[in-house]
C-alpha cells in the first residue's frame, strides 16, 4: 500500500504548485497572424487530436488489462501469441492514418515554400548576439540597422525589477508593412543562428556564408516577439527580436524618416565632439555594444579585459583597427560596419579613458572616417 | 586454467585483468551508475538556474558547458555503456555461451571508457572553459568559434566511440559465433535480437561520428575548411553528417531498451511475448528506417522543398513498427495474469510514456508544424519521453529485474515501489509542462527566459530535484541488496521468467554454460 501513500504526498506536492490558472501561462502554439500561421496551427491540432484519441484507446485497453487481468484476481493467464490477421491490421491501419495526415501536410510545406513574388525584401543577418536588418531596396538611401537587446544588465542580474517584456525587447524594431508579402533573406555573420517569431509563422535558420528564404504576410497591426532559436554561443538567449507591424502610410513614412536619419548621419562626419559629449555617447555605446563580452566595469569576460588592456593603453591605429575590423576567428567582430564614425569615436574615446585607463585620448569622428580609409 | 571451478582473482587486478563477462558488465553497469550521477548533477545546475527568470547561480557561458556536458555524459557514458552493462551479463547468459567471443578485446573496450570520461570532464577546468556548443557541437561555433578544450572534446569522442565499435564487434560476434546447438536466430530472446541490430547500427555509424569530429580537428588545426563557408565549405554538411550518425543512434539508445520490455512484460504477464517474429521485424524496420530519415533534424536549414517532403514521409513511416511494437506488447499484457512488481511497474511506465514520446515524435515528424516546434522546449520534451521514460526507466527495470539472478539477493520491494512512483511522478512534473512553454515559444538552450514562462519552468525544476532525489533510494536499494538482501535461491526468481538465464543457479556462478545446454524445440518465451 505504500505507493498509495506515495501518490498522495505527490498530489499534496502539486497542489502547492504555482497557479496553473493564470492567464500568462499559454499551453498551446498559437495561430498567429498570418495564414500559414493558422495552417500550421490546425494542420498542430489534427495531429495532436489523433495522436490523443489513439492514445486514449491503446492506453484504455491496457489499463482495463491492468484492473481486470491481474493475478490477484486469480485468472489464469491465456496462452496466444500470434496472430497474422491482427498484426496486418495495426500494421495497415496507421499506415492509413499517416497518408491522411501527409495530405494537408503537403500542401502547408508547398505554401510556405512558395517564396516568389514578395512585394519588400529584407535581409535579416545573425551576429553574436544581434540582428542586423536591411532593406533591399534599390530606390533611395540603404536603410540598414541593427537590433540589440535592450533589457538592461541589471534586471537579468536581479538588482532592477523586470519589466513586462523582459528579455522580449530590442532598442530598434524589425519594422514591416501588413497585407504585405514580405520576404526575409536569413544569413549569419560568424555562427548559425535562427530567425524565429511564432506569430508570423516565420523559423528560417541564419547560416553564414548562405542565403535562406522565408516569407510572411501580416494580417493585423501589432507588436510580434520572437527569438533566436540556434544554439550561438553565451549570450544566445540575449537576442530577441521584435516586429511591428504597420499599416503601409506609416510605413512609408517610417521608412522615409530612417532615410533622412541615414541622410544626416552621413553629414555628421565632419564634427567636432568635445571629451564629456564623447564620454557619455561612449557609455552608451559600449553598455549597448561591448558590454556582454567585455563587462560592465571593463573587466572582460568573453572578451579581453579593457581595463588596463595593452591595446586601450597603447596606440591608438591599433585599437582603431580591432575596433573597426575585430579579431579574424574570435567572437571579437568587425565593429566598422555596426557603428557609424561618431558612434565610433565615442565608444574608443571611451575605452581609452574609462576603467582607470587615462590616457586623455580623444577620437574625432573625422579620425575614425580616416582611419577607415587607410 | 586446470581447475574446474575457478572464481574470481583477488583485489584490484581482478577488475583490472578481468575477462570475465559479468565482472565487464559489472564495471559497465557500475560506470555508467556514476556517470549518470554526474549527468544527473549538471542536469540540477540546469534547472537550478531556470528556476526563476533571471541570472542567479552561473553565468551564461557557464550555463551552455553544463547542457553540453550534461548531454553528452547521458548519452555516452550513462545510457549507452549500461547496456553494454547489460549485454555482457545477459547475451552469454541468454544464448547458452560461456563468455564473450572476444573477452580481452572486451576488457579494453571498458577499460578505455574512464579515461575517455576523465579526459572530456577535465575540460571544465580548463582556460576558456569546457566544450560549450550543445551535444549536437554545430560548427562553426563548435570549430573556429570553440574554446581550446574542443581539441580534448574530439579526442574523447574517438576513445568512446572506438570502445561502443570494439563492443558491438563483440556482440555480434557472440550472437553468431556462440550460440548454444539448437538456439537458432527464431529463437534468440528479444533482448538478444534487439541487441544485434544496435550492435550492426554502432558498427554502421560510429566511424561517421569520428569522421564528423575529424573533419572538426582539421578545421581547427589544420587549415581545411570542411565546414566553413569562407574557404568553400558549408556548415550544413555538418549537420547532415552529424545527424547521419545522430538519427541512428537514438534508435541504439532506445533498441535494447524495447528489448529489455519484451522480456519483463511476458514475465509479469505470466504470458509468451505476443507476435515475437513482428517485434523482430519490427526491429530490423525500424534500424533500416533511421538510416534514411536523418534530415528531420534540419527542416529549417534550407532544404529544397523535394529533400524536405521526402524525409518528412520517411520519418513518419517510422511510427509504423514503432506502433506495431506497443500494440504487441500490449496485446502481451491482454488477458495475461499481472501482477506489478517494481521491474513491472518501471515497463509499464516506459510503454505509458515511451508511446507519448512516440505520439510528439509524430508530430515533430510534420515538417511544417516543426518549423514551430523545432529548437523550442517542445523537442526537449519530446527526447525526454523517449530517452528518459524510454531508455532509462526500461534499464531501471531490467536492474530490478536481473539483480536477484546476479545477486543470489533480493531487492526491498517497497522501496522499489516507492522508487517507481517517486520517478514516475517526479519525471511527468518535469517534463510534461515543456511540452508547454515549447508550444508558447520558450527555446531551448537559453539560461534565462521571458516572465510568462515562469510557472512551467518552476515546476519543472521542483520536478527535476524530486526525480533526482529518487535516483539515491535507487542506489541506496541496489548497495543495500548486495550487502545484506533476503537471500533468493530459486533458479527462476520470478515465477513467470522464461529463458535460459533463468536454469542456472541462482546466484550465477561466476561461469555459467562450460558444457552448452540443451535448447527446447519450442522455447516458451516465443
Ligand atoms: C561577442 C563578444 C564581444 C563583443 C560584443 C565585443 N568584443 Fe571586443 N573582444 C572580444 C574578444 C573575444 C576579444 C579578444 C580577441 C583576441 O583573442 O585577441 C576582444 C578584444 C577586444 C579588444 C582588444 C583588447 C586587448 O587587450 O587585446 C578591444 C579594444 C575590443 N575588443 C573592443 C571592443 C569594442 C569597442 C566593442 C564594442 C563596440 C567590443 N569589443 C565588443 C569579444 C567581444
Ligand atoms: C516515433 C518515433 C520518432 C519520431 C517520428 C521522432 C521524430 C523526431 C524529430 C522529427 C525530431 C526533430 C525535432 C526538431 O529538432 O525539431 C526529433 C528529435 C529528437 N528525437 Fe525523436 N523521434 C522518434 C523517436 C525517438 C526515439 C526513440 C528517441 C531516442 C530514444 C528520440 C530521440 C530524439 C532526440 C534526442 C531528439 C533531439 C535531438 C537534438 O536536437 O538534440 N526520438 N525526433
Ligand atoms: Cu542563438
Ligand atoms: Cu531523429
Amino acid at each position: 500500500m505504500s505507493f498509495k501513500k506515495t501518490l498522495v504526498t505527490a498530489g499534496a506536492a502539486l497542489s502547492t504548485l504555482p497557479s496553473l490558472a493564470l492567464a500568462q501561462n499559454q499551453v498551446n502554439m498559437s495561430p498567429g497572424v498570418t495564414e500559414i500561421g493558422a495552417q500550421i496551427y490546425d494542420l498542430h491540432m489534427l495531429i495532436l487530436i489523433i495522436c490523443v484519441v489513439i492514445g486514449l484507446l491503446v492506453f484504455g485497453v491496457m489499463f482495463y488489462s491492468i484492473i481486470y487481468h491481474r493475478k490477484s484476481r486469480g485468472v489464469v493467464p491465456s496462452q496466444f501469441h500470434e496472430s497474422t490477421k491482427v498484426e496486418i491490421a495495426w500494421t495497415a491501419v496507421p499506415f492509413l492514418i499517416l497518408v491522411a495526415m501527409a495530405v494537408p501536410a503537403t500542401s502547408t510545406l508547398l505554401e510556405v515554400y512558395d517564396n516568389d513574388e514578395a512585394e519588400l525584401d529584407i535581409l535579416i543577418t545573425g551576429y553574436q548576439w544581434k540582428w542586423r536588418y536591411e532593406y533591399l531596396d534599390t530606390s533611395g538611401e540603404t536603410v540598414a540597422f541593427f537590433s540589440n537587446l535592450a533589457t538592461p544588465q541589471e534586471a537579468i542580474y536581479n538588482t532592477e525589477d523586470k519589466g513586462e517584456h523582459y528579455l522580449l525587447e530590442v532598442d530598434e524594431p524589425l519594422v514591416i508593412p501588413v497585407d504585405t508579402k514580405v520576404r526575409f533573406l536569413v544569413t549569419a555573420n560568424d555562427v548559425i543562428h535562427s530567425w524565429w517569431v511564432p506569430e508570423i509563422a516565420v523559423k528560417r535558420d541564419a547560416i553564414p556564408g548562405f542565403i535562406n528564404e522565408a516569407w510572411s504576410k501580416v494580417s493585423e497591426e501589432g507588436i510580434y516577439r520572437g527569438q533566436c532559436t540556434e544554439l550561438c554561443g553565451a549570450y544566445h538567449g540575449f537576442m530577441p527580436i521584435v516586429v511591428h507591424a504597420v499599416s503601409r502610410q506609416e510605413f512609408d513614412s517610417w521608412m522615409a524618416a530612417k532615410r533622412d536619419e541615414a541622410v544626416s548621419e552621413l553629414a555628421a562626419v565632419g564634427m567636432e565632439m568635445s571629451l564629456e559629449a564623447l564620454m557619455s555617447e561612449g557609455e552608451a555605446v559600449y553598455n549597448r555594444q561591448c558590454v556582454a563580452c567585455h563587462g560592465a566595469a571593463g573587466e572582460g569576460g568573453v572578451g579581453k579585459a579593457i581595463a588596463g588592456s595593452a591595446v586601450a593603453l597603447g596606440d591608438l591605429n591599433t585599437h582603431l583597427d580591432i575596433g573597426i575590423k575585430g579579431v579574424v576567428g574570435t567572437s571579437m567582430q568587425a565593429f566598422g560596419n555596426q557603428l557609424s564614425d561618431s558612434e565610433m569615436a565615442a565608444v574608443i574615446t571611451y575605452q581609452r579613458n574609462a576603467f582607470g585607463n587615462n590616457t586623455g585620448d580623444v577620437v574625432q569622428p573625422a579620425d575614425v572616417a580616416q582611419h577607415r580609409k587607410g | 586454467m586446470g581447475a574446474h571451478h575457478h572464481g574470481p582473482a583477488k583485489g584490484i587486478t581482478r577488475w583490472l585483468f578481468t575477462t570475465n563477462h559479468k565482472d565487464i558488465g559489472t564495471m559497465y553497469l557500475w560506470f555508467s551508475f556514476a556517470m549518470f550521477i554526474l549527468g544527473g548533477a549538471f542536469a540540477m545546475v540546469i534547472r537550478a538556474e531556470l528556476f526563476q527568470p533571471g541570472m542567479q547561480l552561473v553565468e551564461p557561458g557557464f550555463f551552455n558547458q553544463m547542457t553540453t556536458l550534461h548531454g553528452l555524459v547521458m548519452v555516452f557514458g550513462a545510457i549507452m555503456p549500461s547496456f553494454v552493462g547489460l549485454a555482457n551479463w545477459l547475451i552469454p547468459m541468454m544464448i547458452g555461451a560461456p563468455d564473450m567471443a572476444l573477452p580481452r578485446m572486451n576488457n579494453w573496450s571498458f577499460w578505455i571508457l574512464p579515461p575517455g570520461f576523465l579526459m572530456l570532464a577535465s575540460t571544465l577546468f580548463m582556460e576558456g572553459g569546457a566544450p560549450a556548443f550543445g551535444w549536437t557541437f554545430y560548427a562553426p561555433l563548435s570549430t573556429t568559434y570553440a574554446p581550446p578544450s574542443v581539441t580534448f572534446f574530439i579526442f574523447a569522442i574517438h576513445v568512446l566511440g572506438m570502445s561502443s565499435i570494439m563492443g558491438s564487434i563483440n556482440i555480434i560476434a557472440t550472437v553468431m559465433n556462440m550460440r548454444a546447438p539448437g538456439m537458432s536466430y527464431m529463437k534468440l530472446p528479444l533482448f538478444v535480437w534487439t541487441w544485434l541490430i544496435t550492435a550492426f547500427l554502432l558498427v554502421a555509424v560510429m566511424p561517421v561520428l569520428a569522421g564528423a569530429v575529424t573533419m572538426m580537428l582539421m578545421d581547427i588545426h589544420f587549415g581545411t575548411s570542411f565546414f566553413s563557408a569562407a574557404g568553400g565549405g558549408d556548415p550544413v554538411l555538418f549537420q547532415h553528417i552529424f545527424w547521419f550518425f545522430g538519427h541512428p543512434e537514438v534508435y541504439i539508445i532506445i533498441l535494447p531498451a524495447f528489448g529489455v520490455v519484451s522480456q519483463i512484460i511476458p514475465a509479469f504477464s505470466r504470458k509468451p511475448l505476443f507476435g515475437y517474429a513482428s517485434m523482430v521485424y519490427a526491429t530490423a524496420s525500424i534500424a533500416f528506417l533511421s538510416f534514411i530519415v536523418w534530415a528531420h533534424h534540419m527542416y529549417t536549414v534550407g532544404m529544397p522543398v523535394a529533400g524536405e517532403l521526402y524525409f518528412m514521409y520517411a520519418t513518419m513511416l517510422i511510427a509504423v513498427p514503432t506502433g506495431v511494437k506497443v500494440f504487441n506488447w500490449i496485446s502481451t499484457m491482454w488477458r495475461g495474469a499481472l501482477s506489478f512488481e517494481t521491474p513491472m511497474l518501471f515497463a509499464i511506465g516506459f510503454l505509458v510514456l515511451f508511446t507519448i514520446g512516440g505520439f510528439t515524435g509524430l508530430m515533430l515528424s510534420i515538417a511544417p508544424a516543426d518549423f514551430q516546434y523545432h529548437d523550442t522546449y517542445f523537442v526537449v520534451a519530446h527526447f525526454h519521453y523517449v530517452m528518459v521514460a524510454g531508455a532509462v526507466f526500461s534499464m531501471t527495470a531490467a536492474v530490478y529485474f536481473w539483480l536477484p539472478k546476479w545477486t543470489g539477493r533480493m531487492y526491498n520491494e517497497t522501496m522499489g515501489k516507492v522508487h517507481f512512483w517517486v520517478s514516475f511522478v517526479g519525471f511527468n512534473i518535469t517534463f510534461f509542462p515543456q511540452h508547454f512553454v515549447g508550444l508558447a515559444g520558450m527555446p531551448r538552450r537559453v539560461p534565462d527566459y521571458a516572465l510568462q514562462f515562469a510557472d512551467f519552468n518552476m515546476m519543472s525544476s521542483i520536478g527535476a530535484f524530486v526525480y533526482g532525489a529518487s535516483q539515491i533510494l535507487f542506489l541506496y536499494n541496489v548497495v543495500a541488496t548486495i550487502v545484506a538482501g533476503a537471500k533468493v535461491s530459486d533458479e527462476k526468481v520470478w515465477d513467470g521468467a522464461e529463458g535460459l538465464e533463468w536454469t542456472v543457479p541462482t546466484p550465477a556462478p561466476y561461469h555459467t554454460f562450460e558444457v552448452p545446454p540443451k535448447v527446447d524445440a519450442a522455447p516458451a518465451y516465443i
